[in-house]
């Protein structure tokens, strides 16, 4: 039933890549992608995401991804939503308190971070809480602009 | 512990050190190197407050603070806002227990300056159980922050005054801020990140689950000193006396988080006074935990045992002499009661356990 998570979680890293290339993509046309519109295009983009996303990691379509920080285990399937890491509750066996069954999204988050041989710790930035406005938006989007925002549009 | 700054009227803060983040007596005795203990107050189911007074009067001389629960196991019960009300009137130091499950960013933010103007000294940042363990399984769950950002929102607060959408407060909360830990959940070798994680988001204390594993809570120490975190924050053990062999596995096999090694459970079976028996291992497992470098203190959860919670801490000689804070008898409805200054003074040495019960109960 949760297979498709954990494939994800062992595939970590291949994935990581994957979307780095397509960010790289995205932020290179940024000016294309400004010109049409990004209230235009985030309709779309939120589709294909909800897509890809929904079918390699159960995505609930945040509009506010952080699965790069969290070894590509989406942490809005945990059912307290905790986005900084597992509860207290975590079974013996490693399984949800709450959904009985359901690999702890924080054990498989750990499992992945560790494949992804980032240097820094990335489950240690404290994450913000979820923006309730951004829910069902694009997050490629979002990290593009913020990427190419950050740069001082020097792209 | 008793200072000697100590308020006139019980309640009011007491003067802030250099150094310290709260008006609080908890705070305090931690920085002045004390080995605290805190224990859990049970939330009555009822609005009545002299039941209130009462189970606190069970602590009376024996704890540094007393942890007001937030609807511990998703039940309903008083809140922890109003068991710190009322309790903080009569100058206990009070650990008020915030859990993410029933309140959103507002309410959390308005109840952090309302618990602070009542004198609420320390803040227990909790994600909380979920819902369907506890007795209204048809609730809505909030969960609108985790322990970590709830706990980054308190400290700008109080460190940068301002809320978390970045308006600005006129008087920020001076709370001194704490977490919980579990060193026993799996990932266990994620635990101690963790642990390091809720500091660098703010936590000053954490309190942890029951420990009656004391290898595994030593292996989860050594990672917590290797990683020099045991001296960025206060590190109080969980403990508490298990009722009998036959309640230790039902709380294994039913409660979450709460790991209860096979040897204790043995250790109870063996005894004639199974009760007795949980009580000795309680006090064994303090001495044990006490030797451990880098705990600074106990906080003792004795569910439907806090009646023998003094006699817990007396026996095991973990105060080790000192005298604590305990409210004056003569203090009633704001003011003192002048005849009988020498009754306060008796008031403020500690009693005996057993005539001090006999008086509660």
């Amino acid at each position: 039933m949760y297979r498709m998570r954990q494939f994800s979680v062992r595939h970590a890293r291949g994935l990581k890549l994957l979307y780095s290339a397509l960010e790289r993509v995205l932020v290179r046309c940024e000016p294309m992608l400004r010109r049409i519109g990004y209230g235009r295009l985030d309709k779309p983009f939120a589709q294909v995401e909800s897509l890809t996303k929904g079918f390699l990691l159960d995505s609930q379509n945040c509009g506010q991804c952080i699965v790069g920080f969290t070894g590509l285990s989406c942490p809005m399937n945990c059912p307290k939503k905790m986005r900084n890491g597992p509860c207290g509750g975590v079974l013996a066996d490693g399984t949800c308190e709450v959904v009985p069954g359901m690999p702890c999204v924080w054990v498989l988050a750990w499992e992945g971070a560790r494949r992804l041989n980032d240097a820094q710790v990335p489950l240690q930035d404290v994450q913000p809480p979820v923006d309730h406005q951004l829910i069902g938006r694009s997050a490629w989007l979002r990290e593009v602009r913020i990427k190419v925002e950050d740069s001082g549009h020097a792209v | 512990m008793q200072f000697e700054d100590e308020p006139v009227t019980p309640g009011d803060p007491l003067p802030i050190r250099p150094g310290h983040s709260s008006f609080g007596r908890f705070e305090r005795v931690l920085r002045s190197g004390g080995f605290a203990v805190t224990a859990e107050i049970a939330p009555p189911d009822s609005a009545n407050p002299a039941e209130v007074y009462k189970r606190a009067a069970l602590f009376d001389g024996y704890v540094d603070a007393m942890n007001a629960t937030d609807g511990s196991g998703a039940n309903c019960h008083m809140s922890s806002v109003g068991m710190c009300s009322l309790l903080t009137r009569r100058g206990y130091a009070m650990v008020m227990q915030v859990s993410a499950r029933d309140r959103n960013r507002i309410a959390i933010q308005g109840d952090v300056l309302g618990a602070a103007a009542m004198g609420v000294a320390s803040i227990l940042c909790l994600t909380g159980d979920g819902v369907d363990v506890g007795d209204h399984p048809q609730a809505k769950p909030v969960f609108d922050l985790d322990c970590m950002s709830m706990l980054n929102m308190i400290r700008g607060m109080r460190d940068e005054s301002r809320f978390l959408s970045g308006r600005a407060l006129d008087e920020p909360p001076r709370v001194f801020l704490g977490a919980a830990a579990n060193p026993f959940a799996p990932p266990v070798d994620y635990r101690p990140h963790r642990l390091a994680k809720k500091v660098d988001a703010g936590a000053q204390f954490v309190q942890t689950q029951y420990c009656f594993d004391i290898g595994a809570f030593q292996r989860f120490m050594a990672a917590v000193r290797d990683a020099g975190t045991h001296e960025k924050v206060f590190i109080l053990a969980g403990v508490g006396p298990l009722a009998s062999a036959r309640s230790a596995e039902w709380i294994r096999g039913n409660v979450p988080g709460i790991h209860i090694p096979d040897a204790v459970i043995r250790r109870l079976q063996g005894a004639e006074n199974q009760q007795e028996e949980g009580i000795r291992i309680c006090i064994d497992l303090i001495h044990q935990i006490r030797e451990i470098e880098g705990v600074h203190g106990i906080h003792i959860m004795a569910y439907r045992q806090e009646h023998r919670v003094a006699e817990i801490i007396e026996r095991s000689g973990v105060l080790g002499g000192r005298k604590l804070w305990r409210p004056s008898l003569d203090w009633k409805d704001g003011e003192w009661d002048q005849g009988s200054a020498v009754a306060a003074q008796d008031a403020l040495s500690n009693k005996p356990v057993a005539q001090k019960l006999e008086k509660v109960s």
